[in-house]
């Protein structure tokens, strides 16, 4: 079949351009090629790189009341799972809640070093650092390490002299203010949950409610993610864990066994 | 014009199998004695495990050369923060000076898989479990190397704490004793023997409880 190529022609030029630069404008559009051996090969790796490979599940939002932060406990390397009790909340200070999802090295690693300089910023400036700031001081150092192979997906949750405040940074250097957001492999299972059950005005039960059971579908669908789904609330006066509960058991918790009818209908046969 | 690619790599894997079990009272850290590359044994004697501080021991498999810094540098650090504050290393804060000195090396990493494993501040056992580039995590039992794979599963049926991430908390080390301890150490080693050609010959266990440190030896299959 011969494909219809009319629409990739220039058209053309009614008045003679001298000047190159009107040409190239009125030129059809161009895409650069790679000029690698491996053509098929290299957009394979592109592919690749764009595709977020996390695997795990962690998911935070903003509520009328507060911060919600959730995330499982699974570490795997490959096929195997190496941890099923990793903490991926990581607890920056006793105001603000960082997520892991990535590297695990990498994201204790400058959490831990983010505490750090929240620390010195409170010693010098005789005030809290705002969530805002401290999100900022982590992009800054993750963009500047851009490139060479680090893998962090993390949220910083807090609650400072604004309020709540919720931010997505990742080792790409992105930066992101929001209400909702879910990070790792198992996010899209956990936005499903997370997106139909939400709204602002829910009270710390239903809004914990709510976090657990994202994690949970995320977990039960992504092998990815399992392990202890944890869930934390950020507050005017800091944080606090609210939860923590073994996947497999949130399964029956959640689709409880009734003993079969069957059993019963033979009994009442076998008296008649 | 492709990238040129090196010729040679800077690591290689030395093999083996490390261990080590949390107790109430104690802690049990062992490694096998095989050195190998590729398909040969280099010795039959190579020793592990490192004795970092007092209450506080290291065993490490993967590149055995990356282990013999790691252990230099621990081991000299430990030393200059005996001269500034007059005391031993307490086995959480070492935890915590390995994950950063993996860490540092980031980069160009150091290829070693350890457990570290001693008593904490209260004289309760604690093992702490890395990844080759500084992620740790404090647990009650950890298996690291080439055998991790075939013991971590048995260590998991006989040993399998709640996860200290549970609310309410639950206690995180395993109600054995110290013999049936070091008696599952020897039953997981002489398994991952059969079917792991990189464990072998020799597994060296070092117990450490409120008496001190002891050591002893168990012969393991040698083909």
């Amino acid at each position: 079949m011969k494909l219809d190529t009319s629409g990739l022609e220039s058209f053309p030029s009614l008045i003679s351009h001298g000047n190159d630069v009107a040409g190239e404008i009125s030129a059809p559009p161009s895409f650069e090629l790679p000029n690698s051996n491996n053509f098929d090969g290299f957009l394979k790796e592109a592919i690749q790189m764009v595709k977020p490979a996390k695997g795990t599940t962690t998911l935070a939002f903003i509520f009328k009341e507060g911060v919600m932060v959730a995330a499982d406990s699974r570490a795997s390397m490959g096929g195997y799972i190496s941890s099923q009790s990793v903490k991926k909340i990581i607890e920056i200070n006793p105001y603000m809640l960082g997520t892991m999802a990535g590297g695990a090295a990498d994201c204790q690693f400058w959490h831990r070093n983010l505490g750090i300089k929240c620390r010195l910023h409170e010693l010098a400036n005789k005030r809290r650092i705002s969530v805002t700031g401290a999100s900022k001081l982590l992009a800054n150092i993750l963009y500047s390490y851009r490139g060479m192979g680090l893998s962090v997906g993390t949220m910083i949750a807090g609650w400072d002299e604004t309020g709540p405040g919720l931010y997505y940074v990742d080792s790409e250097g992105g930066r992101l203010k929001g209400t909702r957001f879910s990070v790792g492999s198992g996010s899209p299972y956990a936005y499903g949950v997370l997106d139909s059950g939400y709204k602002y005005d829910m009270s710390i039960e239903e809004a914990s409610e709510l976090a657990r059971r994202a994690i949970y579908h995320a977990t039960f669908r992504d092998g990815a993610s399992g392990g202890v789904a944890s869930v934390y609330y950020v507050g005017p006066t800091g944080w606090k864990k609210l939860s923590g509960d073994d996947v497999g058991e949130l399964h029956y918790h959640y689709n409880p066994v009734t003993p079969s009818t069957i059993e019963q209908e033979m009994v009442e046969a076998a008296a008649t | 014009m492709t990238k040129q690619q090196a010729n040679w790599s800077p690591y290689d894997n030395n093999g083996g199998s490390c261990v080590a079990i949390a107790g109430s009272d104690y802690c049990v850290i062992a490694a096998d004695t095989r050195m190998s590359t590729g398909y040969n044994i280099l010795t039959r004697d190579y020793s592990k495990i490192s004795h970092l501080a007092e209450k506080c021991v290291m065993a490490s498999s993967g590149f055995q050369a990356d282990v013999k810094a790691l252990q230099k540098v621990l081991s000299a650090r430990h030393l200059t923060y005996q001269h500034q504050h007059n005391k031993q290393m307490s086995c959480p804060a070492m935890a915590q000076l390995l994950s950063n000195t993996l860490y540092y090396k980031r980069f160009f990493p150091y290829y070693s898989f350890n457990v570290l494993g001693g008593l904490d501040s209260e004289g309760k056992g604690c093992v702490f479990t890395y990844d080759a580039v500084g992620s740790y995590e404090r647990v009650g039992y950890s298996s690291q190397g080439s055998g991790s794979t075939l013991i971590m599963p048995f260590l998991d049926n006989q040993l399998k704490s709640p996860s200290p991430l549970l609310l309410p908390a639950q206690d995180a080390v395993t109600p054995l004793s110290e013999t049936e301890a070091v008696d599952l150490v020897k039953t997981v080693f002489a398994s991952a023997t059969e079917r792991d050609i990189y464990t072998g010959d020799k597994v060296e266990i070092v117990i450490l409880n409120a008496s001190g440190i002891h050591r002893e030896f168990m012969d393991l299959r040698k083909d």
